[in-house]
C-alpha cells in the first residue's frame, strides 16, 4: 500500500512538472508585457531596462529553474498587471469559483441523477423522449450562447435576476461567500445554471445509459422473481450499481468545473480564478497565467490521486491488476 | 406548470432588492482600473479614474481649456521658469493640509523609479518650493506647453505616502506590494471607499471638497465588465447607469431600448505607416529597392483607400475620417488643412505606374486585432481597397501583446497605429510620430522612419517657441510638409461611445476622461 502510495506521489510530481515546463514554454510566445507595463512615451531604454529587471532576458532554462525553485515555496511573484502578489490574487479568487463550482456540481446530481432515472425507466414514453431531445440541446449548445440566453431571458427582458458579479458577499476570515445574502443568491443562480447544464445533461445521460445496462442483468432478474416490489429493485439494486461510474465521472467532473469555468466566468463578469486568468492572457501577465496552470493540474492531480486510492480500497481486483502491471 | 414555483420566488426575491436613498452613479467599463496610484500607469482608463481622487494643480473645463485646479495662479517669471500659487485651505481626505512640500514631493515621486509619467516630469528640471503655498518650476529648455503636461499629475501627501511606505509607485521588480495600489488619500472630489480589483470599486462624495460640485451624485460604484454582451445587458436591465466603450453594433439596440449613446470624436488618430528607411522592405515581392521611398507610391496606396467606405461600413459611422495626424480638439488643428486626398482609384493606378510599377506589387501589412475599434476590420478593407489597384496585401493581424513589440523593433513594412497626444497639442505628434527618429527619443513611435530634415528643425522650434501665434504658424507649415510627403497616410479619428440611462446627464471629454463631479442623476 505505502509504496503504491509513494509511486503514485512521484507520478504526480512528474505530472506537475511537465505541466510547469509546457506552461512555461508557453508563454515565450504569448508576447511581451514589457510595452503594456511601459506607457506608449517610455523610451528603448527603459523598456529594456525593464525587461533586464524582470528577468525576461535570461536565457530559458535559467528562467525555468527560477520559477519552479519559488513556486515550490508558493510564490509567483508579483502579477505584472495589478502589482499584487500572485498568491493572494488567487488566494481572493478561489472562493468564488469553488461556490460556482460546487453549486453547480450539486445542482447536476440533484437534477441529473432523477431524471436519468426516470428516463430509463420510462423509456419510449413522450416524456422521456423529451427530456433526451433537451438534453442533446444541453449538451450541444456552447456555454457562453446559454449564458449570453439567460442574461437576455433572465436579467434583460424579465429583469429578474442580476447579469453579471456576485452581488454581497460576506467575508469569513479569508473566505468570502455569497451564500449567505438573498442577494448573493440572486446572483449566484444565472452562472450556476449556465455552468450546471453541460455536467447536468451528460450526468442523466450517463445514468440512463447505465441503469438500462443493469436492469437487463441478472440480478435483477433475480430480484423480481423473488417478488421485491418494484421500488426496491430500482433504487435499492439498479440504482446503487449504476452510481459507481457516475461518481467517479462526478469527481474528475469537479476538476472540470473548476478549471473551465473560464467561459461562464467570462460571460457573468464572476470574479473568479478563470476570470483573473482570462484577464491575465489579454495583458500577458505571465506570473498570474503559471500561478494558474500549475493549481490547475494540482487540482486535477490530486482528485486523480484520491479517486484513485479509493479504488484501491473499494476494489479488491484493482490490487491485484496493478500488482501485475507494476512488474 | 410545476416550473412556475421557482419563478415565483426569484420574482421574491426581486422585490426585496435593497432600496438606497443616496444617489448612486453604477458605472461599468471593459476593464479595470489598473491601480489607485496615479502615477504607476500612464493609461487613459487609470489616469480618468484616479483623477476623481487626485487632482492636479491644473485641470480641464468642459471644453478641455485650462483652468485652476490646486494651484489657483500660475505665471512664467522667465522662459524656464513657471510660479505656481497653490490654493489655500485644501484638505487631504485624511484632513492633512495641501502645500508646497506635497508638490515638490509629488513631483519627484513622479520622476522616480517605478513611475510611469516620466514622459510628462522629463522636461522639468526642478520643483523648487518657494513659500508655504506657492512653488517653482523650472524647465531644462523653454517649455510652453507646461501646463498641459500638469493636467495628468495628481498631487499626493508627501505625509500619508511616507507612512504608508508609497514614496514610489508599486515596483514589480521588486515584489514588494505597495499601499498606493490600492489606498488613496488624494484632495478630489470624490473619496476612495472600496476597493476589490476587478470586482468592484466605491467611492463616495468629499464633503470638504474646496469646489463647488455641478452635479449630485454622492457614490459612485465602478465594475468593470469584460464581455460586452454581458455590459450591455447589465445596462439594458438597469443594473448599471453608465457604461463604455460601446460596441458600434449595439449603439441602435440600445437607443431603441430609450436610453442615450453619446458619442464625441475621440483625440486619438487612427494612420498607417510605411517603411521608408530600409534600401529594401521586409515583408515584399520587390527586391532591391524600396517602393515606400517613392512619394508616388505612397500617394497611389492614399488615394486607393476608400475612408468613407471604412467610416460608414466597419465603423458604422462612428469615425471622423481626418486629413491630419491630430483631431479638432488638440492645439494646433487646422481646420482649413483637414482634406484627405481624393479617392481615385485610377489616379492611384497611374501614379504606381509612373513609379515604375504598372502591375502594382506584393507588400506584407502588420495589424492589431483587439486595440482600436474594429482594427483588424480597417486593416481588411484596406487590403481590399489596395488590391484595387494591383497591390497584393499579405496581412497579418494579431493580438497587441504581440503586435507592439514587434513594430517597435520595426519589423515591418506596413502598419496600423493609433496616437492620442498626451499634452493635446500638436508638438506630441510631431515629436513622436512624425520628426526623425534619434536617440534622444524623438520619432520613437515613427515606426517606418519617415524623415524631413526641415520638419525636424520646425519641431524643434514648435518645442520652445512661446508666441502662440508663431507657434501655430510653424505647426501649419510642418503639418503641410507631411501632407505633401504623405509621412503617414491619416485616416480618422475613432468615435467614443457611452451609454446611459434616461437619468443620467454628464459631460464627454474628447480625452475619454470621467468626471464623476460633472455627473447629475435626475429622479424618475
Amino acid at each position: 500500500m505505502l509504496a503504491f502510495v509513494l509511486r503514485r506521489l512521484i507520478q504526480a510530481v512528474l505530472v506537475m512538472l511537465t505541466v510547469a515546463f509546457i506552461a512555461f514554454m508557453l508563454f515565450q510566445y504569448v508576447g511581451d508585457p514589457v510595452t503594456n507595463i511601459l506607457g506608449q512615451d517610455a523610451t528603448p531604454q527603459q523598456r529594456q531596462q525593464l525587461r533586464a529587471d524582470l528577468g525576461l532576458d535570461s536565457p530559458f532554462p535559467v528562467q525555468f529553474a527560477r520559477f519552479v525553485g519559488n513556486a515550490v515555496q508558493g510564490e509567483f511573484g508579483l502579477s505584472l498587471r495589478q502589482g499584487r502578489k500572485v498568491s493572494s490574487l488567487i488566494a481572493e479568487r478561489l472562493p468564488a469559483t469553488l461556490e460556482l463550482a460546487l453549486l453547480a456540481a450539486l445542482m447536476a446530481l440533484a437534477i441529473g441523477i432523477p431524471m436519468g432515472v426516470y428516463s430509463a425507466l420510462k423509456r419510449g414514453t413522450f416524456a422521456s423522449q423529451a427530456l433526451m431531445t433537451v438534453s442533446l440541446i444541453g449538451v450541444s449548445l456552447p456555454t457562453f450562447l446559454i449564458g449570453i440566453l439567460l442574461i437576455l431571458v433572465f436579467a434583460v427582458t424579465l429583469k429578474w435576476l442580476p447579469s453579471f458579479g456576485r452581488g454581497e458577499v460576506v467575508a469569513f476570515g479569508p473566505w468570502t461567500t455569497g451564500m449567505t445574502t438573498i442577494d448573493g443568491w440572486r446572483h449566484l443562480v444565472l452562472p450556476a445554471v449556465t455552468l450546471a447544464i453541460f455536467q447536468l445533461t451528460l450526468i442523466m445521460r450517463l445514468v440512463r445509459s447505465e441503469m438500462l445496462e443493469v436492469l437487463r442483468a441478472d440480478y435483477i432478474k433475480f430480484a423480481r422473481a423473488r417478488g421485491l416490489s418494484d421500488r426496491a429493485v430500482y433504487f435499492r439494486h439498479a440504482l446503487k450499481n449504476t452510481l459507481v461510474p457516475v461518481v467517479t465521472i462526478t469527481g474528475l467532473q469537479i476538476g472540470g468545473l473548476i478549471a473551465f469555468a473560464i467561459i461562464t466566468e467570462t460571460v457573468f463578469q464572476w470574479p473568479g480564478m478563470g476570470l483573473l486568468f482570462i484577464q491575465a492572457v489579454q495583458f500577458a501577465d505571465i506570473p498570474v497565467m503559471a500561478a494558474y496552470l500549475c493549481l490547475i493540474a494540482l487540482i486535477f492531480v490530486v482528485i486523480n490521486l484520491v479517486v484513485d486510492l479509493l479504488y484501491f480500497a473499494v476494489d479488491p481486483r484493482l490490487r491485484v491488476e496493478r500488482a501485475a502491471a507494476a512488474h | 406548470m410545476k416550473r412556475i414555483a421557482p419563478w415565483l420566488l426569484t420574482v421574491a426575491f426581486a422585490c426585496t432588492a435593497t432600496l438606497s436613498h443616496a444617489l448612486t452613479l453604477r458605472v461599468s467599463n471593459q476593464g479595470d482600473v489598473g491601480s489607485m496610484d496615479p502615477h504607476s500607469l500612464n493609461e487613459a482608463l487609470q489616469l480618468s479614474f484616479d483623477i476623481n481622487i487626485y487632482e492636479p494643480l491644473i485641470e480641464r473645463d468642459k471644453n478641455m481649456g485650462l483652468v485652476p485646479a490646486l494651484a489657483t495662479k500660475w505665471t512664467q517669471t522667465s522662459p524656464t521658469v513657471w510660479r505656481f500659487d497653490l490654493r489655500p485651505g485644501v484638505r487631504f481626505h485624511d484632513g492633512t493640509p495641501f502645500t508646497a512640500d506635497d508638490v515638490v514631493f509629488t513631483f519627484k515621486r513622479a520622476a522616480g523609479d517605478g513611475s510611469d509619467m516620466k514622459g510628462y516630469t522629463n522636461p522639468i528640471k526642478e520643483v523648487r518650493k518657494v513659500g508655504e503655498l506657492a512653488v517653482e518650476i523650472e524647465t531644462t529648455a523653454p517649455y510652453p506647453i507646461l501646463p498641459d503636461t500638469l493636467t495628468t499629475l495628481g498631487m499626493m501627501s508627501k505625509k500619508w505616502c511616507e507612512e504608508n511606505k508609497a514614496e514610489h509607485p508599486v515596483d514589480r521588480r521588486k515584489g514588494i506590494e505597495n499601499t498606493a495600489s490600492f489606498k488613496a488619500n488624494g484632495t478630489g472630489p470624490f473619496r476612495l471607499k472600496e476597493r476589490q480589483p476587478s470586482v468592484r470599486t466605491v467611492l463616495v462624495k468629499n464633503f470638504n471638497w474646496w469646489g463647488k460640485v455641478d452635479g449630485n451624485v454622492d457614490e459612485v460604484v465602478f465594475t468593470p465588465i469584460g464581455n460586452d454582451a454581458t455590459r450591455v445587458a447589465a445596462l439594458l436591465s438597469g443594473e448599471t447607469d453608465l457604461m463604455e466603450p460601446v460596441p458600434l453594433q449595439d449603439v441602435e439596440r440600445i437607443k431603441a431600448a430609450g436610453l442615450n449613446v453619446l458619442q464625441g470624436p475621440e483625440l486619438r488618430t487612427i494612420f498607417l505607416g510605411m517603411d521608408q528607411k530600409r534600401d529594401e522592405l521586409l515583408f515584399s515581392s520587390v527586391k532591391g529597392k524600396n517602393p515606400f521611398k517613392d512619394v508616388r507610391v505612397r500617394r497611389a496606396f492614399y488615394q486607393a483607400i476608400d475612408e468613407e467606405t471604412i467610416k460608414s461600413r466597419v465603423m458604422r459611422g462612428a469615425a471622423l475620417p481626418t486629413g491630419l495626424m491630430v483631431g479638432a480638439a488638440v492645439r494646433g488643428f487646422q481646420a482649413d488643412m483637414n482634406k484627405r486626398l481624393p479617392y481615385d482609384p485610377e489616379a492611384a493606378k497611374k501614379l504606381l505606374a509612373d513609379a515604375g510599377y504598372p502591375n502594382g506589387f506584393e507588400v506584407g501589412m502588420n495589424c492589431p486585432n483587439d486595440r482600436y475599434v474594429n482594427d483588424a476590420a480597417i486593416c481588411q478593407a484596406v487590403a481590399a481597397n489596395l488590391a484595387r489597384i494591383g497591390v497584393k496585401v499579405n496581412l497579418m493581424t494579431e493580438t497587441k501583446i504581440s503586435y507592439f513589440p514587434k513594430i517597435l523593433r520595426r519589423d515591418t513594412s506596413f502598419y496600423l497605429l493609433g496616437w492620442t497626444p498626451s499634452t493635446v497639442d500638436s508638438h506630441d505628434v510631431l515629436s513622436s510620430i512624425i520628426a526623425t527618429p534619434n536617440e534622444k527619443g524623438q520619432g520613437q513611435f515613427n515606426l517606418g522612419a519617415y524623415s524631413n530634415p526641415k520638419l525636424d528643425e520646425l519641431t524643434l522650434k514648435i518645442q520652445s517657441e512661446t508666441d502662440q501665434k508663431k507657434r501655430n504658424d510653424l505647426i501649419r507649415e510642418a503639418f503641410k510638409i507631411h501632407q505633401d510627403d504623405v509621412g503617414h497616410i491619416p485616416l480618422h479619428q475613432q468615435a467614443l461611445a457611452w451609454a446611459f440611462g434616461k437619468n443620467v446627464q454628464l459631460t464627454q471629454l474628447p480625452n475619454n476622461y470621467m468626471y464623476f463631479k460633472w455627473v447629475t442623476l435626475k429622479s424618475m
